[in-house]
């Protein structure tokens, strides 16, 4: 059955054609869809959840997720970002069994003074990374985005590291702008400050420039 | 402007969010402001080797082990 939004209509996302296929029930449409975002969905998980075993089933059980709702998807928005927050609210869910008793919320603000005036002003050497090996250096960013709360952890992947846009992480998970920026900052600079402990110069050197 | 007034806008700086007055002031305060400076360089360093660096990346036998379950429960459907 040929498409009809194939024709005439370039603007198309091509992301938007294979889920009018997948929705016809063609699951080689759907298996491209997982090729392109598998990767993506299984970082997200693996940064919320901060376990192999429920990344893992975040990948599985979001793109299943996403299969049953394919009717539901507007394509007026990206299909991506849908997905993202499918595998945002699996990966909470998972974290929230694995923490019983712990409150974890994205929805709540974080009480913490944290990071909103950087104290650490030593400045970086100009290739700080190269003074670790790679392993090493994954080790350190691993720990230390780790040491983030959830709720700032999760708008720095979105937005910085997967690339969302403001307003598309606003809309994924379900904040404010406003409290999406003012999340991203505090996240941005409380890493900054933990990074300077392994980034900064040895030497405080009076003629900084 | 103060330290607290940059920072506050830090943000929308890097992500070249402001107008051109308020960039003019911004960078007049960096002029004069050689902890605002540090601060925004390394801010954005941190962005960058964060962007550029795979912490987790996807074995490619669990990603077809991923695949084969996904589809399999695809074609169930
Ligand atoms: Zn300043």
């Amino acid at each position: 059955m040929p498409d009809i939004q194939t024709q005439g209509t370039e603007e198309v996302h091509p992301d938007v054609l294979l889920v009018n296929r997948a929705r016809e029930g063609d699951v080689q449409a759907f298996e491209k869809l997982v090729k392109q975002y598998d990767r993506q969905v299984f970082r997200i998980a693996q940064h919320i959840t901060q376990n192999r075993e429920d990344a893992e089933d975040v990948v599985q059980d979001s793109f299943l997720k996403a299969y049953e709702k394919l009717d539901q998807f507007q394509g007026n928005s990206k299909f991506y970002t849908w997905l993202v927050r499918i595998a945002v609210n699996e990966a909470l869910m998972r974290l929230r069994k694995r923490r019983t008793g712990r409150m974890v919320s994205i929805d709540e603000d974080v009480e913490t003074e944290e990071g909103s005036m950087p104290r650490d002003l030593a400045d970086w050497g100009p290739d700080p990374e190269q003074q670790y090996s790679q392993s090493e250096l994954a080790e350190i960013l691993r720990k230390t985005i780790q040491g983030l709360p959830p709720g700032f952890r999760v708008v720095f992947v979105l937005r910085d590291v997967e690339g969302l846009s403001t307003e598309e992480t606003a809309e994924t998970l379900g904040l404010s702008v406003p409290a999406v920026k003012s999340r991203l900052l505090r996240a941005r600079l409380q890493l900054r400050e933990r990074l300077s402990r392994y980034f900064r110069k040895d030497k405080r050197n009076g003629g900084a420039k | 402007m103060t330290c607290t007034e940059f920072i506050a806008l830090l943000d929308d700086l890097m992500d070249d969010r402001v107008s051109a007055a308020l960039r003019a002031e911004l960078e007049e305060h960096l002029r004069g402001c050689e902890h605002c400076v540090v601060t925004l360089n390394t801010t954005r360093k941190t962005i960058e080797i964060y962007r550029s660096h795979e912490l987790y990346e996807l074995p490619n036998d669990l990603r077809s082990r991923l695949h084969k379950a996904i589809l399999a429960k695809c074609k169930k459907c």
